[in-house]
């Protein structure tokens, strides 16, 4: 019994996946096959999966709501901003804080997401209509703290009723004078994921505050980190390296942020993208509209750490950034490499599986491998294909009913704002010596062959997975957790990091090492059976088996 | 206690037609409770005779949890019970919730109890059955027995046979029924013998058929059911057959839906035969 627990049956990626949708009817198979990717190198090209579509009805998704995505991701690390939810308060209390993304309330004191704000509709507010309520409440939010900005989250009540959020927010603007309100058509049953709302929110904070200060700030490598939550502090460890590497953060979005962070960010000379899928249309914004260049960076892995903070300073140029990232690698790598060395034999050859988000399925891969540990599977939530298979794919991507109901923003360069931060000559020659600008190449290259490929994995599939491939390691959120603990493999919930982190940056890959380590070298998995379960004195059959 | 629904296009005369068959069924002596399930709150002004009625739902949201039924409920023409279930404003909010929030407000506070003595109780919808709120009169075993008011025109007549799709639905999971179908004239061209025909088709009859007389307009603009205003005119006699019509009804069928074509056809024999 023992032995067989532990290792590991030798089935072929195909087996594997004819037996994940052995169970589905013909066409849910058909369908979930077309998310499920063998891994393989094709001539020329990365082989192409189904993402970014509906989810099945009747399959328990790992994926989240439109509304979710708005408030919960992009919007609920912001911290001088008050969020606002119109709807029934439940909508408004599980969206609050449960991301762990950490913040530092500043010198002026202004946090705001230590509270929970909603308009609390009751049925009468559903019959008669919630403008008026919300009118009240934005009043009363401005009245009692007098913040920068108010922003106004739908529920789907409030779209199935059609109160009209945009014209409360308007008129309260303008009433209130000195408070940015705005609103957010949000409604959890939009899209087909919290993708959706990561859109909504990022095409509202482009609309309503980029480009409001034009105030220089002190600095001399300005950057904009884009994608970045600042969950369990990662974003603290990323600002304390690249402080101390000399370089600038004007705006992070959206991790322990600001208004005026956002209202900024058109000053930076860079934008940096950590999660592509949540924002890479808001780089491509910044570059049309500012003139602001963009590249894809990622702090998850003590080597992606150094090769992104060499690509900044590469873009900059400067011999004098060139020599401080370096010498910052200098001194930061020998604790990183200390704790590496003493985890590495008790890690190496060991397995993981990473489903999760839209970007982390692929940065922990990084920080995996710096262990020795091999991902046999992983995939995203609610990924697009450019996601999986690289940006190329982009101009190939199908528009669907579903992306079509998401508001895509036509930007032109700003007359007075638009400021190209390189000439087309230094860009060029940048070019030419390898520099990538706005590239992601997707997960799927950086894979093994014959790993999987799994978009938008679900319950039934996540323990088929285990049970067969039976990997020391399985990452994803908390709806995942404790099924998976219960079949007896330890889980790492990279959304809101258990109770862990920072993990980003050298620091957290510290942290990571020896998190994981603990993990997959507990003894405590082997015991998840009673004796008598392992080992019966009696045993016996019910007379219908 | 008998449960009626009265269905049928916007403006068909379904207001009308129910106070004053309730009008009718009075004067036969019956207890009736009128819930009028419109926004407007215009279902009872005729047995009120005005329109002072406080919604339910106005009732509701002033005086929060604490109502009586008293509250709700006013008595109207030969003690009949008028409630309105009311609603928001055009344009804002959900007054297919608000249907059924007061609905079950009243079974809540016993409005249809035994207690009460009630022989009847009318739910006089709005136009079409646009959505679940307006379905809630005929689910939950809440109205047992339907009445479509309709006419000889074109959209009333599809109007019906899509309201009896709704039943059809309902029907399958509870004990809703259609009773028949009220002809309120418009003086078509062979109004009477389309109207028998469709019923025919649906599975159904045509219960009554109620002519078109002005003395219905000058009962409302003294805003009285016609058996209030004059009891010795014609359409007073009209109203009374179809109350009786109704209280005698032992037909209760799922109705039959007509495919667009066959409802096409129907116009063409009866509607055009002379063009």
């Amino acid at each position: 019994m023992a032995t067989a627990k532990n290792k590991l049956v030798q089935w072929e990626p195909t087996d594997i996946k004819k037996e994940l949708l052995k169970k589905y009817p013909a066409k849910v198979a058909r369908k979930r096959a077309k998310q499920i990717l063998i891994n393989e190198a094709l001539e020329n090209t990365t082989p192409e999966i189904t993402a970014n579509v509906r989810t099945i009805p009747g399959i328990i998704t790992m994926r989240g709501c439109t509304y979710a995505g708005c408030k919960g991701v992009i919007m609920g690390p912001t911290r001088d901003i008050v969020n606002l939810v119109h709807g029934p308060i439940g909508c408004s209390f599980y969206a609050w804080l449960t991301r762990r993304n950490q913040t530092d309330a500043g010198v002026d004191g202004e946090n705001y997401m230590t509270y929970c704000f909603s308009t609390d509709m009751q049925d009468s507010d559903i019959i008669f209509g919630g403008e008026k309520k919300l009118a009240a409440a934005i009043q009363e939010v401005y009245d009692l703290f007098h913040p920068r900005a108010i922003t106004i989250f739908a529920t789907c009540p409030v779209g199935l009723i059609g109160d009209d959020i945009h014209t409360v927010a308007r008129n309260m603007k303008e009433k209130l004078g000195d408070c940015n309100v705005f609103a957010f058509s949000c409604e959890g049953y939009k899209g087909v994921s919290q993708s959706a709302g990561h859109h909504i929110a990022n095409n509202q904070v482009f609309t309503h505050m980029v480009g409001e200060n034009d105030e220089i700030k002190p600095g001399e490598y300005k950057i904009n980190l884009l994608g970045e939550y600042n969950i369990g502090g990662d974003g603290f460890e990323i600002d304390r390296v690249l402080r101390k590497c000399g370089i600038t953060t004007i705006s992070t979005f959206s991790g322990n942020s600001t208004y005026d962070q956002f209202a900024s960010s058109h000053t930076a000379d860079l934008s940096c993208v950590m999660c592509h899928r949540s924002i890479n249309y808001v780089a491509d914004m910044m570059e049309t509209k500012y003139g602001i260049p963009w590249i894809k960076v990622n702090f998850i892995g003590a080597k992606s750490t150094i090769k992104s903070l060499r690509k900044i300073a590469e873009y900059f140029g400067d011999q004098k950034l060139i020599d401080r990232v370096e010498a910052v690698i200098a001194e930061e790598m020998p604790a990183v490499d200390a704790v590496q060395q003493d985890v590495l034999p008790r890690t190496q050859g060991k397995t993981a599986m990473l489903f999760v988000g839209g970007s982390r399925a692929h940065h922990y891969q990084d920080l995996f491998a710096e262990m020795g540990m091999r991902t046999l599977a992983a995939g995203y939530e609610f990924a697009h294909r450019d996601d999986y298979e690289g940006r190329h794919v982009i101009p190939n991507l199908k528009v669907d009913a579903d992306s079509r109901n998401i508001e895509e923003l036509e930007v032109e360069a700003d007359p007075a704002r638009f400021k190209p931060r390189k000439s087309e000559t230094e860009l060029q020659s940048l070019i030419e010596q390898g520099f990538r600008f706005k590239d992601y190449d997707g997960i799927i290259p950086d894979m093994d062959s014959g790993s999987l490929v799994i978009d938008d994995l679900n319950q039934y599939e996540a323990e088929k997975l285990v049970e067969l491939m039976k990997p020391d390691i399985f990452c994803a959120g908390i709806k995942e957790k404790f099924s998976i603990q219960k079949l007896g493999i330890p889980m790492k919930q990279l959304h809101s990091y258990d109770s862990g982190g920072p993990y980003a940056g050298f620091q957290g890959a510290i942290n990571f090492y020896k998190e994981i380590d603990r993990l997959v070298n507990s003894r405590v998995w082997g015991y998840l059976k009673a004796p008598w379960q392992e080992n019966p004195e009696l045993s016996a059959t019910y007379v219908w088996e | 206690m008998r449960k009626v629904a009265i269905y049928g296009k916007g403006g068909i005369g379904k207001s009308t037609t129910t106070q004053n068959t309730v009008a009718g069924l009075v004067e036969m002596g019956k207890k009736v409770m009128v819930v009028g399930c419109d926004p407007k709150a215009d279902s009872t002004r005729l047995l009120l005779g005005g329109l002072a009625q406080k919604s339910v739902l106005d009732t509701l949201r002033e005086e929060g949890e604490d109502v009586e039924l008293d509250d709700l409920r006013k008595l109207g023409y030969g003690g009949t019970w008028c409630v309105e279930s009311g609603g928001p404003e055009p344009g804002v909010g959900c007054a297919g919730r608000g249907i059924i929030t007061s609905i079950n407000m009243l079974e809540q506070l016993g409005a249809y109890d035994a207690g009460e003595e009630l022989d009847y109780a009318f739910y006089d919808v709005l136009g079409d059955v646009v959505c679940g709120g307006f379905a809630m009169p005929i689910r939950d075993g809440k109205a047992e027995e339907i009445y479509i008011v309709c006419s000889g025109e074109m959209m009333a007549m599809y109007a019906a046979n899509n309201i009896c799709k709704g039943i059809v639905k309902f029907a399958q999971s509870g004990n809703v029924r259609l009773g028949g179908l009220i002809c309120n004239s418009r003086a078509v061209d062979n109004e009477r013998e389309m109207i028998e025909e469709l019923a025919k088709k649906l599975g159904t009859q045509m219960i009554a058929f109620v002519p078109r007389d002005n003395d219905v307009q000058r009962a409302e603009i003294n805003r009285k059911t016609v058996i209030e205003w004059n009891p010795e005119v014609k359409q007073a006699d009209a109203y009374r057959t179809l109350a009786k019509a109704i209280d005698q009804n032992k037909m209760f069928v799922i109705p039959k839906p007509l495919a667009i074509e066959e409802l096409e056809q129907l116009l063409l024999d009866y509607g055009l035969m002379e063009a």
